[in-house]
């Protein structure tokens, strides 16, 4: 225990040395500033608009902007927990940092699992922050609030923990740039599933939404996205409710407790393969 | 007491390449020992099997009786690897601070103060890594290998970026360490150096151990030269029990004898001839 708390600690000093947390606090408040900014004048604009019948115009721009504050929130803490572990394993191995820690008497597994919780240490709180601090700009200037308050909001940090799970696993086998670019690209086509997804319920396609449902249960931080977008919605109904399931980027799903079950058993298998690959890698 | 470390059969390969074949080694308590080598002789391969950074493909290596990367094998050892780096961030303190407690070791601050004091970085203690000279930062490493008062330390390379002051600390500090009881495999391209402070060499080449022995034993007799009246003469076939007749002989020749040397080979002349030459 000793040895996961020294090297999570070892994690987020190096953050707080490398200026991460600064440069992070400066760009997630120039997203809020914007964000702030497309809320007010969103809502500004349709207090003078006559919405099409069976749609509540207030429910719409607000759950519609904070599903898009909930996305960038995701992106952005995606990006962090990547930066954080691309390099873990074979990107430190490569810059001889890894091999005076990998000798001391504290096991490979640890020092992953270690690092694994140093990253969530830094992207749950952050996700949380952004995603309360979303909701209160959408509050504030739209008198709106989602359906479900909490619930949303660590879906979206339990998918970041996965996307920083897949960064790990990655880091055992791949250099760093090829690890950032394939997790990016494992992100894009989470995003793809969801749109088409949209796409199918559009069209009412069952193939194209089952093919969609499919990949996003893959790569689950979609699947966790789809359904913290339906909490903030829940009981949301008719058009309105139609509407915002097709959510801004990636449809509204269900997941319930078979998603959250099935992330905690990905997150252990991902993990698991990540040790496996790491004891029987040579540095 | 078992070694602190016992290296037998061992077999490495990386896809086609055979990177050790079959080597056995030993290094004794309080001993010494050098490796030397061309590159790409196994050297830093073997040095990485004992501190488990890479499995061997088949055979048997213990550090103090346990398998070789097991967690009680690294507990007995240290390591400084030739291309180490640090965190640049850190500084000298917080990285012994962190190995500290990597390693287990309850010295706290006063071994932290010792050990920079013994590779004379007292003065840097809250110095940044990246703020320090590479001879700086390789005295560092010694000073993070022996946290935890290791049993076996194993140096690949580790005068490799100092200066002469700079080797002579490192000798100085490795003659230290082995009146402490600690056992060293160094793994030097410095012939001169491991001449002056090992016990022992092994030489490998191909990926196999090619010679070893004591540095007397590694020795061949290359005559004797003595300086007489007439200046200086050598006898390649003679020894050192040779040494009274020719003195002998000489001053019955009316010489006057200033001086006599046994002439043997040099730890260079052992290693050359030991690889044929080869250099990589």
């Amino acid at each position: 225990m000793t040895a996961v708390l020294t090297i999570a600690g070892y994690g987020l000093r190096e953050a707080l040395r490398r200026k991460v947390f600064v440069v992070v606090c400066v760009l997630s408040i120039a997203f809020l500033v914007l964000y702030w900014l497309g809320t007010r004048y969103a809502f500004h604009h349709i207090a003078g608009v006559v919405p099409p019948a069976g749609v509540d115009a207030q429910t719409f721009a607000g759950a519609f902007l904070f599903g898009m504050a909930m996305f960038g929130t995701l992106f952005l803490g995606v990006v962090l927990a990547i930066f954080l572990t691309l390099g873990t394993v074979r990107g430190d191995a490569e810059r001889n940092l890894l091999q005076p820690l990998v000798v001391r008497p504290i096991g490979r597994a640890t020092l992953l699992v270690a690092r694994f919780l140093g990253a969530a240490a830094v992207c749950v709180p952050y996700v949380l922050i952004l995603y309360f601090a979303g909701m209160l700009l959408t509050r504030l200037e739209g008198s709106w609030w989602p359906d479900r308050i909490v619930t949303p909001g660590l879906e979206l940090a339990a998918g970041v923990l996965v996307v920083a799970a897949l960064s790990l696993l990655g880091s055992v086998f791949l250099s760093s740039i090829a690890n950032g670019i394939a997790v990016f690209m494992v992100f894009g086509a989470g995003l793809v599933a969801g749109l088409l997804g949209n796409i199918g319920h559009v069209l009412n396609s069952s193939g194209l939404i089952h093919a969609a449902k499919i990949a996003a249960w893959i790569i689950p931080f979609e699947a966790l996205y789809q359904d913290a977008l339906r909490g903030i919605t829940e009981k949301t109904s008719g058009l309105t409710g139609f509407l915002l399931r097709l959510g801004p980027f990636g449809g509204a799903e269900q997941g319930g407790v078979g998603l959250r079950l099935w992330v905690v058993a990905y997150l252990v298998i991902v993990g698991a393969l990540a040790i496996a690959g790491f004891v029987r890698r040579d540095l | 007491m078992p070694a602190a470390l016992a290296v037998s059969g061992l077999v490495k390969r990386y896809g086609a390449v055979d990177a050790l074949v079959g080597v056995d080694l030993e290094v004794r308590e309080s001993e010494l020992v050098g490796l030397l080598g061309p590159n790409g002789a196994g050297k830093s391969t073997l040095v990485k099997i004992a501190c488990g950074l890479v499995r061997p493909t088949s055979g048997r290596a213990e550090v103090c009786g346990a398998r070789a990367g097991s967690r009680e094998a690294r507990a007995a050892m240290g390591y400084l690897a030739e291309l180490f780096r640090f965190p640049g961030w850190m500084t000298a303190d917080e990285l012994l601070e962190l190995h500290q407690r990597l390693a287990g070791s309850r010295g706290g601050e006063r071994e932290r103060v010792e050990l920079l004091e013994l590779v004379g970085l007292e003065e840097a203690r809250r110095r940044a890594v990246e703020a320090m000279s590479k001879g700086m930062q390789q005295r560092l490493g010694i000073a993070q290998a022996l946290i935890g008062s290791p049993r076996l330390l194993l140096l690949d390379e580790p005068t490799s970026a100092l200066d002469p002051v700079g080797r002579r600390t490192v000798r100085t500090l490795l003659e230290e360490l082995q009146r402490r009881g600690v056992s060293v495999l160094l793994n030097s391209h410095l012939l001169s150096e491991v001449e002056l402070v090992c016990d022992r060499v092994v030489i490998l080449l191909g990926g196999k151990v090619v010679s070893a022995g004591t540095p007397a034993e590694l020795e061949r007799p290359r005559g004797v030269e003595i300086e007489t009246s007439k200046g200086k003469r050598t006898y390649l076939e003679a020894g050192r029990d040779d040494v009274p007749k020719l003195i002998a002989e000489l001053v019955r020749d009316g010489q006057d004898v200033y001086g006599a040397r046994v002439l043997t080979s040099t730890l260079e002349e052992v290693y050359v001839e030991a690889v044929g030459g080869e250099t990589s």
